[in-house]
């Protein structure tokens, strides 16, 4: 296990040594920085002393060891718009991401896992072909087209449910969240029902698809044999069988919710830290962008060993060598 | 209780596919007594396996049961709601697979996997659970049970899994077991001590027990009496010995006469039956067994024989049954 664990940290070093080296790369060639950051009147002076004062004016390789020696010291570099930390800015930001990621997580698997078990259990059913149609839409819509939808009739038709913002928010161990008031919670539930669409709609497909799988082995009709009921046939017998390849591509999605509600939160104008994101890349405000990158990066690995480990909690099989 | 212990009448399973009906079990009748001993035997896809899933109702479409009775305990269990079967299930009529490396869930403890069977189906508090628990893995001969109670069934051998398979058959002491091939995945040496194993346990709980198998050794070890299946007919059932001693049906004959044997004259070749097992979808006119039989004449090839009786105990389905006269005539001597 401590092999394991080291071998997994070596690996998120590589990894995250990697994309710091493609983002800076990628990063040098969009715009110039400096053209956003000093006033429109300008001197040419007043430009070239702005690109000294950043180290814009060094070569790139030695940009990257400035970088990379200030990670090692725990900094991120400072935004060129606000003047503060980029690792801060994004911490900061980080909650109203991560509750919105978390809340559509719960909305999808609260669907997705009685839907996916009851349309593979009974695949010829009218219900079921109809929550697989559906699965299909939820696919096939863009997220960014169900979120104006979602708000031309809940916010703007109906008039019940806020448009945009984060509303009120309550605090939990210091942290501001919005789901812990009422006004809060009605913000936060059409983004995150937006994000969670996708994601619910492939887990539903990929759970029934493994339930089928599952529903033709010898031991379902062993315990069939047994006298087991049909709940406890589906959910204590082959539920957890068909969970493996699922809590995988589950695994990359959360990952994937957190990268992608940058989307989401711009629509909803929710201030996480996607919208921090996009405002970023409009103010070419490198520090910050490449400061999200690798924290989102991180997130990835960090994630997917989880993911490993909950291998070895569904499957006694698994072994982590 | 008076009357047989099960009895199936007219007995139709059919599969409905796309290329046409497989009438996989097709009018099949036989009974079985309290403690008896029943062998089926037959080549694969003669509907032995499905006969048993028919028997506790576990046949999934495309499959349906097209008729027939199966009368266990003098009530019609075709008739039975899916909510009564699950009670008859494990608790009155258990099974036992052919594989024993797929029939256990790879994820749930051998403990875990009998006590649920005892959950469902005895009154037994916890602690009685547990104890019960270890004293079927005891029975069954898995050493030191109270250490594999945690174990997953891929900590076990194929044959170790097959008796935790037994002790989950045996765990309600149901009145009737099937068991479908259940040596058939196992090394030959292991074979032997399952079957044992098996014969002492059913004899044990008093059990009645469903042998099916193609293995006409093991039916002749351990069978009171054997129905032979062929193309989803029953062609012959008489008691073990005087079926092996002196088979009616020429099918009968030509697979008691390909068993290999050490003892005796030592043969050139070893007899087989000739040709193929007709495809299910296009079965001949006559008798399914007319075209690779050896004794067949005209009528054979037009008119399916009827199951009747040809001594006492003694059905064949054959309109020239082997040996029936010359035996019928010894006897009258």
């Amino acid at each position: 296990m401590l092999t394991y664990l080291l071998k997994r940290v070596f690996q998120m070093f590589v990894v995250l040594f990697m994309v710091s080296v493609i983002v800076f790369c990628v990063m040098s060639f969009t715009g110039d920085p400096v053209l956003m950051i000093v006033p429109p009147t300008a001197t040419d002076a007043q430009i070239a002393e702005a690109r000294v004062a950043l180290g814009l004016d060094r070569p790139l390789w030695d940009q990257y060891a400035v970088f990379l020696r200030n990670l090692l010291h725990g900094n991120l570099g400072v935004s060129y718009m606000f003047k503060r930390p980029a690792l801060t800015l994004i911490v900061e930001r980080m909650p109203a991401t991560l509750e919105l990621v978390f809340l559509s997580i719960v909305i999808s698997l609260a669907i997705a896992l009685p839907c996916g078990v009851f349309a593979g259990a009974r695949p010829n059913n009218a219900l079921s072909r109809a929550i697989m149609g559906g699965s299909l839409l939820g696919i096939s819509l863009p997220s960014f087209w169900v979120g104006i939808l979602l708000i031309f009739y809940f916010a703007v038709e109906k008039g019940f449910l806020p448009s945009s913002g984060r509303g009120t928010t309550g605090t939990l161990f210091g942290i501001p969240f919005a789901f812990l008031t009422w006004d809060g919670f009605k913000h936060i539930i059409l983004p995150a029902f937006t994000l969670a669409l996708g994601t619910l709609a492939m887990l539903i497909r990929l759970i029934r698809a493994q339930i089928m799988e599952v529903m033709r082995q010898d031991f379902i009709r062993f315990a069939r044999a047994k006298g087991v009921t049909w709940r406890s046939l589906l959910f204590s017998h082959a539920l957890k069988n068909a969970l493996v390849p699922v809590v995988t591509v589950f695994g990359l999605q959360v990952g994937s919710l957190i990268a992608f509600a940058t989307v989401t939160e711009t629509i909803f104008a929710w201030p996480g830290m996607g919208k921090l994101l996009v405002d970023s890349i409009n103010t070419s405000d490198r520090p910050v962008i490449v400061a999200y990158l690798m924290i989102v990066a991180a997130m990835f690995v960090a994630i997917n060993f989880i993911v490993d480990i909950v291998y070895t909690m569904i499957d006694p099989r698994v072994d982590l060598r | 209780m008076s009357g047989p212990l099960l009895e199936v009448r007219n007995l139709r399973t059919w599969f409905e596919l796309f290329r046409g009906t497989v009438k996989a079990v097709d009018g099949i009748d036989f009974t079985l007594d309290t403690g008896e001993i029943l062998g089926i035997v037959g080549e694969s896809g003669g509907g032995k396996s499905v006969t048993g899933f028919s028997i506790l109702g576990l046949i999934d479409p495309p499959g349906r049961i097209a008729g027939g009775e199966v009368l266990f305990r003098g009530e019609d269990l075709l008739k039975k709601s899916e909510d009564e079967m699950r009670r008859i299930r494990g608790r009155e009529i258990s099974m036992v697979f052919q594989d024993p490396m797929t029939s256990l869930n790879p994820l749930q403890t051998i403990g875990r996997q009998i006590d649920e069977m005892l959950v469902l189906h005895t009154p037994l508090s916890p602690a009685g659970r547990r104890a019960r628990t270890l004293e079927l893995l005891d029975d069954v001969g898995i050493p030191t049970p109270e250490d594999r109670l945690d174990c997953y069934p891929h900590q076990f051998s194929g044959g170790m899994r097959q008796r935790v398979v037994i002790a989950i058959a045996l765990a309600a002491t149901p009145r009737l077991i099937i068991a479908d091939e259940p040596t058939t995945a196992l090394d030959v040496t292991v074979q032997a001590q399952i079957l044992a194993l098996m014969e002492r346990l059913v004899k044990r709980s008093g059990s009645a027990l469903i042998l099916i198998t193609h293995d006409l050794a093991v039916v002749s070890e351990m069978t009171h009496r054997v129905a032979v299946m062929y193309c989803g007919k029953m062609v012959e059932e008489a008691p073990t010995r005087e079926l092996i001693a002196r088979p009616h049906h020429p099918y009968t004959k030509g697979l008691l006469g390909s068993i290999p044997r050490m003892a005796g004259p030592r043969v050139r070749r070893l007899p087989q039956i000739s040709g193929m097992v007709p495809s299910l979808f296009d079965l001949p006119k006559g008798c399914s067994f007319a075209p690779r039989c050896s004794f067949a004449a005209g009528r054979c090839f037009e008119e399916i024989p009827e199951m009747r009786v040809v001594a006492p105990g003694r059905k064949v389905a054959c309109h020239s049954p082997v040996g029936a006269e010359e035996g019928e005539t010894k006897r009258a001597r």
